[in-house]
């Protein structure tokens, strides 16, 4: 699936410019993309070592495991395969939470390491566990409840009310994450191995 | 509003201050353990580097070439036979380009905003949709390439699915409230 999709992205931006007459824009967008992917890498790997850091501190220092016996019970329910004291529940929560204060840079390595500590506890390391598609689609529906960066937009276009789409916002991706938690349920039924 | 606010803007110094604090009360060697700890930092960084130019390239050309714009174009037609309202398809680059790519999508949304107005139906509903949806598509590459899954399993479909609900309630609350 993501070979096709790769691929489809590809193939179809390539003809599309040969048939529009830019082929030259894909020679410099690729060379582009291929440096700004460098860059936000390195950008991840300052932050990402900044968080790490004091995730590692905060995992010594016993607090990881309080937070997840804190709300452990409520995100439990979502992820039945994992064990109750699993230190992917504490890196789980603090994604979220990152996500849901808008703390997108946060939000990215807790998630990270989240990832490492349910490989670490899946069976098939090649195949995506049902926890961690469960955390995907937590992850990528989650509700942030301030969309700073469009409300900057917003402002620069010069809205008479910036702020007014917080609410219809929430909602909108509230119902989201309700879809992607009761469809994780029937695709883990109907995936059992 | 602003309690939301404030909160985030307190949220990094407020962990900065108690967790090495308490981390020191409780007889961690606290600059050691945070040097440990950020050492994974690049390891990471370096492993998701690859996953990372791989999904850029692919969307930098896909939406630098036209590639998107005639996709919209080539969907107007069939989605309009399906009973969309026409004044929704201004929204269909943005819908195809969400999943894909943030900074994409955030360029297609910045454009919807300044053409229509930002207090515009098209212009609400482009705002609505940025903030509400993630990048699936990109999230699932880096994340599961970070730690070497290949097989995805109902992933990818599992978050498409999310994200669609997203748009059409999007969709039905911004022709509601405003």
């Amino acid at each position: 699936m993501v070979n096709l999709v790769w691929l489809i992205l590809l193939v179809s931006g390539i003809l599309a410019a040969a048939a529009t007459g830019r082929i030259d824009t894909v020679t410099a967008s690729a060379l582009k993309a291929a440096e700004m992917g460098v860059e936000v890498a390195f950008e991840l790997i300052g932050v990402m070592s900044l968080w790490l850091g004091l995730m590692r501190l905060a995992e010594e220092a016993g607090l990881v495991k309080g937070i997840a016996r804190l709300f452990g019970p409520a995100i439990r329910i979502l992820f039945p395969s994992l064990k109750p004291d699993s230190p992917a529940l504490g890196a789980i929560i603090m994604n979220l939470s990152a996500n849901i204060l808008g703390l997108g840079n946060a939000a990215t390595p807790f998630g990270l390491k989240a990832m490492q500590e349910l490989q670490k506890e899946n069976p098939e390391p090649e195949v995506a566990s049902p926890a961690m598609c469960t955390f995907l689609a937590l992850n990528t529906s989650a509700i942030t409840l301030i969309p700073a960066t469009i409300i900057a937009v917003r402002l620069k276009a010069q809205s008479a009310h910036p702020t007014e789409i917080i609410g219809p916002t929430i909602f909108a991706t509230g119902c989201a994450m309700t879809a992607a938690i009761i469809a994780d349920r029937f695709f883990r039924r109907g995936q059992k191995l | 509003m602003s309690v939301i606010g404030e909160i985030s803007r307190w949220a990094i110094p407020f962990l900065l201050l108690v967790v090495p604090v308490v981390a020191f009360l409780r007889k961690v060697p606290v600059y050691e353990s945070f040097v440990s700890g950020a050492e994974e930092g690049f390891k990471t960084g370096v492993r998701i580097l690859p996953f990372l130019i791989g999904m850029l390239v692919a969307m930098r050309i896909f939406i630098d070439s036209g590639a998107l714009e005639l996709l919209g174009r080539a969907l107007r037609p069939l989605l309009l036979r399906l009973g969309l309202d026409p004044n929704l398809t201004a929204i269909i680059p943005l819908a195809i380009m969400r999943p894909l790519s943030g900074s994409g999508a955030l360029g297609v949304a910045t454009q919807l905003i300044y053409r229509y107005g930002p207090d515009s139906f098209i212009g609400r509903l482009a705002s609505t949709l940025q903030g509400s949806t993630d990048t699936t598509f990109f999230v699932l590459t880096v994340y599961f390439g970070s730690v070497g899954i290949r097989k995805y399993r109902y992933a990818l479909k599992l978050g498409l699915l999310a994200d669609l609900v997203g748009l059409l309630a999007a969709i039905w609350i911004v022709t509601k409230v405003f």
